[in-house]
């Protein structure tokens, strides 16, 4: 470097060290006026608060569902027949492309809640009405690319990669649950 | 004081001529008050924003809406989950419509704004005798002096003096603009008991509940402040870092 | 210009290719690095790139603004506060664009008077300063729409007035008016429309600013001592002398604007706009934003309408024709020993119009108005073409290097020297 001389020379190192820390501080500015920008796009607060839905059970009647909205979305909420618990309980996990158990996915084995967006490319399965498409294994069929959930809403077939989810909820009395 | 010289930056930049339009108006000037807020340091007195609470709840809550607050942000007041909660679940909350179409009143949540005490500015009217009781959302940013208004107007009502006719249903205050207002004398000694024990004079009163007014329409100072103190420190440093380095380059052209 | 792959000299591989297709490392080498600019400023040079800086964070804070603001009567107020009470730093991007409006303003003001105590809209640059004179109508019509979407009373007594100047015009005045509001009055669609615009309008400017600096960057700027660079020994290479500079100037003014919007964000506003728009009370007083207050002053220091409206809107088409009244060859100030004083008391005259403006027009008040006024258009009118006849300027230094009169030759190594560091 022909700058080498030059640098050697009085005041030229120290202006190199100065230009180094203003420009970090500068950097760490910019950096900083970022942030907020980013942090307003997240959920705002009020849309935090609102993240609660009460559901009343009493009026589900066995073998009937019901779709309840939660944080603008879905949520399946189904009273199972005994054979639809039976059905979910008597497969073995092993049999499953996301094993998982159905003791695992329900607090009360009546009462299944899931988010009722296909884990696939976020489609609604069909499903909720007697009269819906339920697929191969009477749960949900979703219309979009052919995935079929089970009574227990987990994959049985399809190109979903996962189970529904199922929502953080809790029975809050025998016939209400409060979703969030 | 710091406020002021901020102020006074503002004068050299002759943007103060702005000003006297602000505190336009005939009315005699706002006193100021000493609130825990002032100055650039200033943060909100909890205990004093609580009790606040409680007089707007007892008191001013039977005119006046503060529709832009919701529950939740009391805990930013020091109050507890379950005793917002509890104070939500007071108001009946009108939602719906339910699954058989009709609208139904529930126990407010947190997350539900303040119930107002009127569905609509008409039957907010029709109730007093036509004078609208203004919302407290955002009042003392609506007000030209803020807090001090507030206090000053909640403490102001005196006999009007000789020769003024106070019209009916109105009352003489000393600072409001034009001195007769609709809203009589709210508040009276004891008139709510405070749960601290602190004796509920009207000026104590006054104050309280101004800071709490302060408080809900602009919940964010504290937070604006610190942020303000270290946003100006960092900058006075890249100002000084700035200024070397241009002196370090300039230090060869001769001006 | 030959067909073919841009001559770039630029070593890195990457910028290389970029520069050998698309010239821009060699565009902002050429204008923003080496670009010889005279090395005589002082830091009332700073404030176009001050502007140029407030413009983009006005509009980055608006375009953020924007994602969550609702442009309906029913909807725009609430929609405001929840940005500054339930939006993840909304209060902070609200204040920034709030406070980013006046000190805008602040900038381009002192950007004017800088352009014109130091005669910087003279011969070659016209074109320049006009198209200044169109960003800064642009500026108002956007500030003033902008003043209207937070729905509070002064956004919709404002919005009322100033739509209503247009119809001081004789028979089409009504049609004028109907087609700015979309109903019988300031309602919806005028609300509609004017967030539409408000968002539309900044990137025009931005259009017009790069017009402003394409055409700075033909003539070359002006200076304090208002006498063209006669070489190399006159000027500087921008980068790193200017950058400097701004740099400077920049961190400073965040201060102040940081000042402004963490400790005292509501200081330039009025409290009016915190009480929602009501169409059946107008507010006492009603002022415009600060920065509109000496047009307003001269709109009401005229006691016919139409006379009121034609003389505001005058009073900025007037700097259009500003190259031609002021027909002197000296461009500073500092050598008209007899334009300086009638420019400084024009500048002092214009404040008082601020001033003047936020006042009730009643009494002494419309007196000053009045005077004021017409100060204001005397000295383009009268004062500007008389002095360019009868002022005997004083004498102008020779360049830049030399400000002293009569020196001798210059010597040359000293001249070339600032060019080495380039």
């Amino acid at each position: 470097m022909a700058d080498t001389a030059h640098a050697a020379t009085d005041g030229a190192p120290r202006r190199d060290f100065l230009k180094l820390v203003t420009g970090a501080f500068a950097a760490v500015g910019v950096g900083a006026i970022a942030w907020p920008f980013i942090a307003s796009l997240q959920p705002a607060k009020d849309t935090l608060a609102l993240a609660t839905t009460d559901v009343d059970l009493a009026p589900i009647a066995e073998g009937q569902a019901v779709t309840v909205m939660w944080r603008g979305k879905p949520v399946f909420v189904r009273s199972r027949t005994p054979k639809e618990i039976q059905e979910a309980r008597a497969v073995p996990t092993s049999a499953l492309p996301d094993p998982a158990t159905d003791q695992s996915r329900v607090q009360r084995e009546q009462w299944l809640v899931l988010i009722g967006i296909c884990t696939h490319l976020g489609c609604v399965p069909s499903g909720q009405r007697a009269t819906d498409a339920r697929g191969e294994y009477g749960g949900w069929f979703c219309p979009c690319h052919g995935s079929h959930y089970d009574t227990s809403g987990r994959i049985r077939k399809g190109p979903a990669p996962r189970n529904l989810d199922v929502p953080q909820y809790a029975f809050t009395s025998d016939t209400k649950i409060r979703i969030g | 004081m710091l406020r002021f010289s901020f102020k006074a930056l503002a004068l050299a930049l002759g943007l103060f001529a702005t000003a006297p339009a602000h505190a336009a108006g005939e009315a005699i000037p706002i006193p100021d008050r000493k609130f825990s807020f002032d100055g650039i340091f200033g943060t909100y007195d909890r205990a004093s924003a609580q009790r606040g609470f409680q007089v707007y709840k007892e008191v001013c809550a039977a005119c006046h809406g503060l529709r832009l607050v919701s529950y939740r942000n009391l805990r930013e007041l020091g109050l507890t989950e379950a005793q917002v909660a509890a104070i939500a679940a007071q108001f009946e909350i009108k939602d719906g419509p339910n699954d058989e179409g009709q609208m139904f009143e529930r126990p407010g949540r947190p997350a539900d704004r303040f119930r107002s005490p009127f569905p609509n500015d008409a039957a907010a009217r029709a109730a007093n005798n036509g004078a609208l009781p203004p919302d407290l959302s955002v009042m003392t940013k609506a007000r030209a002096g803020g807090a001090d208004y507030l206090f000053a107007l909640l403490t102001g009502y005196v006999d009007p003096p000789p020769g003024v006719t106070v019209m009916d249903g109105m009352h003489y205050n000393k600072y409001f603009p034009g001195n007769q207002i609709a809203m009589g004398p709210v508040l009276n000694p004891d008139q709510v008991e405070y749960a601290d024990g602190t004796k509920a004079t009207i000026e104590q009163m006054a104050h309280d509940v101004s800071t709490f007014l302060q408080w809900a329409a602009e919940p964010e100072l504290e937070k604006r402040r610190a942020m303000g103190v270290k946003v100006i420190i960092f900058l006075t440093i890249l100002a000084g870092l700035t200024y070397a380095v241009k002196r370090k380059i300039w230090a060869d052209v001769k001006h | 210009m030959s067909i073919g792959l841009h001559n770039s000299e630029f070593k890195n591989p990457v910028v290389r290719w970029i520069d050998q297709r698309l010239p821009v490392f060699t565009m902002m080498q050429k204008e923003y690095g080496t670009f010889p600019t005279p090395k005589n400023f002082n830091y009332f040079w700073n404030f176009g790139a001050l502007a140029m800086v407030t413009l983009m964070i006005m509009i980055a804070t608006g375009v953020f603004l924007s994602m969550h603001y609702a442009a309906h009567t029913g909807l725009a107020f609430d929609s405001v506060e929840r940005i500054m009470r339930d939006v993840n730093f909304g209060w902070l991007i609200r204040y920034v664009h709030m406070n980013g409006a006046s000190m805008f303003f602040i900038v381009v003001y002192i950007h004017i008077f800088r352009g014109m105590y130091y005669g910087s809209y003279k011969a070659p640059r016209e074109l320049l300063w006009i198209l200044g004179v169109v960003i800064f109508l642009l500026m108002m019509a956007t500030a003033f729409m902008g003043y209207v979407l937070p729905w509070g009373q002064m956004s919709f007594w404002g919005a009322t007035v100033i739509t209503n100047l247009f119809s001081a015009f004789p028979v089409v005045g009504d049609f004028i008016v109907e087609l700015l509001w979309g109903g019988f009055s300031v309602d919806n669609p005028t609300l509609n429309r004017f967030f539409s615009l408000h968002y539309l309008l900044p990137f025009v400017i931005l259009g017009v600013v790069f017009l402003h600096v394409a055409a700075l960057h033909i003539t070359g700027s002006n200076n304090p001592l208002g006498v063209e660079p006669k070489g190399p020994q006159d000027t500087l290479p921008f980068h790193p002398y200017y950058t400097a500079k701004d740099s400077v100037g920049l961190v400073v003014y965040f201060i102040v604007f940081a000042g402004l919007v963490f400790f005292v964000p509501n200081m330039l506003g009025h409290p009016d706009n915190y009480i929602p728009a009501n169409p059946l009370v107008t507010p006492p007083h009603i002022v415009p934003e600060w920065y509109f207050l000496p047009y307003y002053a001269i709109l009401r220091a005229v006691p016919d309408k139409l006379g009121g409206v034609l003389l505001m809107f005058g009073s900025i088409l007037i700097w259009f024709v500003l190259p031609w009244l002021d027909r002197s060859p000296v461009r500073s100030m500092r050598f008209r020993p007899l334009a300086r004083p009638f420019f400084l008391l024009w500048t002092v005259n214009f404040l008082v119009l601020l001033w003047v403006g936020a006042k009730p027009a009643e009494g002494v008040y419309v007196l000053i108005a009045q005077i004021s006024t017409a100060y204001y258009f005397a000295y383009f009118l009268v004062v500007l073409p008389l002095l360019a006849k009868f002022e005997r300027p004083l004498p102008l230094p020779e360049s830049i290097s030399r400000p002293v009169l009569g020196g001798g030759p210059l010597p040359m190594g000293a001249a070339a020297k600032p060019m080495e560091k380039a």
